[in-house]
């Protein structure tokens, strides 16, 4: 049994320490917005933040979030609404949107610790995500659209 | 059977079952609450509109562009709009009501737009004629729009909702009987609305393929024999049958074992512990670099089909002054989704059931019911959504028959498989590998006399319809190349040209690979269009206008990017470094594409692509910002595969198991892409796949106009780019 606050939520996790948060979160916690992609820290599609931070969940053992905060796509805002999943809409982001969950995620993180941020502040912040449908032009606009706010 | 979320059973006959799990986004069955127009249209009481799409949605926007277009004629209320799947079942219960599920060659909209905009008009003819009949008035007397008929001497309305129930006991016209509107009627095809399927997708409720979870249902982690071909001989479970959560260890068909476990980690760790024993069978030693050589014999080969012939090339060549001839490769590429195989099945000895995401719900179902070892009409596939398709998910479904081989060793428990990235990548269905020879004669002034092109290597048909082949001719092979009034024509008139291919197939199993045939082709004619260019001392861009006086469309997409680039005077320079351009322009699934890359490579080698313009003649164009995603994205696959993509054989199996080995373009290396639509009307193009294939050549002919250097052999990763 691990102890996390999930989205907010105080969680008692019944899975093994050692299983990726990834797996946690989508088969035993029934969060799948969190994608699995490569298992090696590679596309970024399982990004969720542990106490803020962007983390890659596939590459996260279940105990190192122990007593900590982590945020899923599921909880980024309450009512789907945060500036960056507005401005997704508006620049009709996603494809197939199987990476958006982690392209989200990264750029909530980003724009906390940097509302305005350049284009080359977004390279870094985004550089760890695959996007196979290609949707990067558009990921970027709706970046700076949200910082705009 | 325990029954799961029973329907209600009427409507499509007796293609029923005891425990149909709808699967999100499918069509419900028929009842007073979700009464259906015609097959195509369910207009609900409160006027919420369903429409019907029997394609598949991966990202492309189909399923938008096709809802436009019954939405247009149907003159309902946008606003209102939903959509959802037939499944594979219901198009064979109903005769196949809605035509071809088949979701690749970007097809999706081309290929159906004429039925699904008439059943949008036969739903709207079906709508007045039930509100008219309610009146008593004739139908000619009523007019529909924005989901409101109005009769219009009185002046009285009322809503499809109202009157959708008695619409759909008429009978529908007949197909004859529907009038279509002419293009400049057209409200909402062409107009850049919004995708309908995208608010799911940013917070995290959209479920995909992988998402699934049925009750009482078990994970399955699988690994097949790295080698095509190979088979398994032995397989200790010991190890993997004591672990926490593990209730099976499997065999699949002849060449894999699968864990089946309580969580899918659980079961993918027992499957490591597992020891199998291999039989790797007669391509144990296969690797691309031996199979480069079979290629390479193929180039001189006597016996080749042929593809293209006008005139007389070889005494066109052989008369000329002078000889231009070059080398070019294309590898082994795999389509790599964001999403792995997967899919979920559940087997008793009565019927079958599979939830997966497919670009072919038909062919999942024909796989399905096959490996199930039943009859098509006691099995059903539910479409789920797709984490990008490429093709893998398109013709050929190996995952279904696997998992549907799992359940079917453990009757009524739902199965859930799920293949990890490195089976992914082991188990493709890759781009053909392929190789050509370019030879040209020029005469004195620098004109084409004459063109061979000589194809040798892998067949997509080969490897998956072989039945189509016919004297070791595989049409595909020729995209791009054919002679006119095709959907995949060459731009040029050459006084002489032979197109011809030596077939010669790896024991890797290809696959339709978004863009396909076209992208080896575009790559090869498109770089030897330069070479001859410049051989001939002359603009690329007026040598290929000299011989296109028969190919306005070509000619239209390619003056539209040169014009935007500013073609003929300088790029301006990027960082202090000097800025050049290269053209392609080719002719695929339809529609006429053209590209404009400007780069810039410094003296020690490091290439920066800075900005692409690209144009598009599809015909029409249904919805400009979403044709503007596809070839936005095309650039994204398209230069991913020309500068990274390469899968190569040792040993007989793949080598590059993941994102570390297998790299992809990121935000940071993507050129800013400026998109042209100039639709001319009068047909229909593709837009998915045909942009992918012009990526390559056009950055290939800049990165010559900038360093001297010809790129024949992709991926470029591998050139030396380094210059004075």
């Amino acid at each position: 049994m691990i102890d996390v606050t999930i989205n907010g939520q105080a969680t008692r996790v019944d899975a093994a320490p050692d299983m990726p948060l990834l797996w946690a979160l989508r088969d035993v916690l029934n969060l799948t917005g969190t994608k699995y992609g490569c298992g090696i820290a590679q596309c970024g599609a399982c990004t969720v933040h542990v106490d803020g931070q962007p983390a890659r969940a596939c590459q996260t053992a279940l105990s190192d979030v122990a007593g900590k905060r982590v945020t899923t796509i599921e909880g980024l805002h309450p009512a789907g609404a945060h500036p960056l999943q507005q401005a997704w809409i508006a620049h009709q982001v996603p494809q197939c949107g199987y990476c958006q969950s982690g392209q989200i995620m990264s750029a909530a993180a980003l724009l906390r610790d940097t509302p305005r941020p350049t284009d080359a502040q977004i390279d870094e912040a985004m550089a760890g995500h695959i996007c196979r449908c290609g949707t990067y032009q558009r990921i970027r606009a709706a970046i700076h659209h949200a910082a705009q706010g | 059977m325990n029954a799961i979320s029973r329907r209600s059973a009427l409507a499509l006959g007796a293609f029923t079952f005891a425990f149909r799990i709808p699967a999100p986004g499918e069509a419900a069955a028929q009842t007073a609450a979700t009464p259906e127009v015609n097959a195509w249209v369910v207009v609900k009481p409160d006027d919420t509109v369903i429409i019907r799409i029997a394609r598949s949605e991966m990202g492309q926007g189909t399923l938008t562009g096709l809802a436009q277009m019954v939405a247009e004629e149907l003159e309902c209320d946008w606003s209102k709009v939903t959509t959802e799947y037939p499944t594979p079942g219901q198009n064979l219960a109903r005769g196949r009501i809605w035509g071809n599920m088949s979701t690749g060659g970007s097809r999706g909209i081309r290929e159906s737009q004429e039925y699904v905009r008439k059943g949008g008009a036969a739903a709207r003819i079906m709508l007045v004629q039930a509100a008219a009949a309610a009146w008593g008035v004739p139908a000619a007397e009523c007019s529909a729009a924005n989901s409101v008929i109005t009769h219009r001497a009185s002046g009285r309305t009322t809503s499809y909702g109202a009157v959708a129930l008695a619409a759909g006991r008429l009978t529908p016209p007949a197909a004859a009987d529907v009038p279509l509107k002419p293009p400049s009627a057209w409200k909402l095809i062409g107009q850049p609305v919004a995708r309908l399927d995208t608010a799911p997708k940013l917070n995290g409720s959209q479920i995909y393929g992988m998402d699934l979870k049925l009750p009482g249902m078990l994970n399955a982690a699988i690994h097949a024999c790295p080698v095509f071909g190979g088979t398994v001989t032995a397989v200790d479970s010991t190890a993997a049958l004591r672990m926490p959560g593990v209730k099976r260890v499997l065999r699949v068909g002849d060449n894999a074992v699968a864990v089946v476990a309580d969580t899918w980690w659980r079961a993918q760790k027992a499957l490591e512990a597992v020891n199998i024993t291999w039989n790797l069978g007669e391509h144990a030693n296969a690797s691309s670099a031996g199979f480069a050589e079979v290629m390479r014999a193929g180039l001189d080969a006597p016996q080749a089909a042929v593809g293209n012939r006008q005139g007389d090339a070889a005494a066109a060549i052989a008369a000329a002054p002078r000889r231009v001839e070059a080398v070019y490769g294309y590898p082994h590429q795999n389509h790599a989704c964001m999403e792995v195989m997967n899919a979920t099945a559940i087997w008793t000895p009565e019927r079958c059931e599979v939830w997966t995401p497919t670009q072919n719900g038909e062919a999942a179902h024909a796989a399905a019911a096959e490996a199930a070892g039943l009859p098509p009409a006691r099995c059903e596939v539910h479409k789920l959504h797709l984490g990008g398709g490429f093709g893998r998910r398109g013709a050929v479904h190996d995952w279904v028959r696997q998992v549907v081989d799992i359940a079917k060793q453990m009757p009524g428990t739902p199965i859930k498989m799920l293949w990890t990235r490195e089976e992914d990548m082991l188990q493709g269905r890759f781009h053909p590998v392929t190789m050509a020879k370019m030879t040209a004669g020029l005469d004195a002034q620098g004109q084409v006399t004459g063109l061979h092109m000589r194809i040798s290597g892998q067949s997509i048909l080969a490897g998956i319809f072989p039945q189509n082949i016919r004297d070791g001719r595989d049409p595909v092979v020729f995209q791009g190349l054919n002679n006119a009034g095709g959907e995949a024509d060459i731009g040029y008139g050459f006084p002489a040209l032979l197109v011809d291919h030596a077939m010669r197939n790896p024991h890797v199993p290809p696959g339709f690979w978004r863009g396909v045939n076209l992208n080896q082709n575009a790559f090869y004619l498109e770089c030897f269009m330069d070479e001859l260019a410049h051989a001939a001392g002359k603009d690329p861009l007026e040598f290929r206008r000299a011989l296109m006086a028969n190919h306005p469309k070509h000619l239209g997409v390619l003056n539209a990017v040169a014009e935007r680039a500013g073609w003929g005077t300088p790029a301006a320079p990027v960082g202090g470094q000097a800025v050049h351009r290269g053209l392609c322009v080719t002719h695929g699934f339809g529609a006429y594409v053209a590209a404009c890359a400007e780069v810039s490579v410094s003296n020690a080698g490091e290439l920066k692509i800075h900005r692409i313009i690209a144009a598009t003649d599809c015909g029409f164009a249904v919805n400009p910002q979403q044709i503007a995603a596809q070839v936005e994205g095309s650039f994204v696959y398209g230069l991913t595969a020309a500068l990274y993509g390469e899968c190569t054989v040792k040993d007989g199996r793949i080598e590059q198991t993941n994102f570390d080995t297998y790299p992809m373009m990121k935000m940071d290396t993507m050129p800013k892409v400026e998109t042209i639509i100039a639709p001319t009307g009068g047909f229909w193009g593709g837009v998915g796949e045909p942009t992918i294939a012009v990526a390559a050549p056009a950055v290939l002919n800049a990165i010559f106009a900038a360093t001297g250097k010809r790129i024949r052999q992709l991926p470029l990763r591998d050139a030396d780019l380094r210059h004075a």
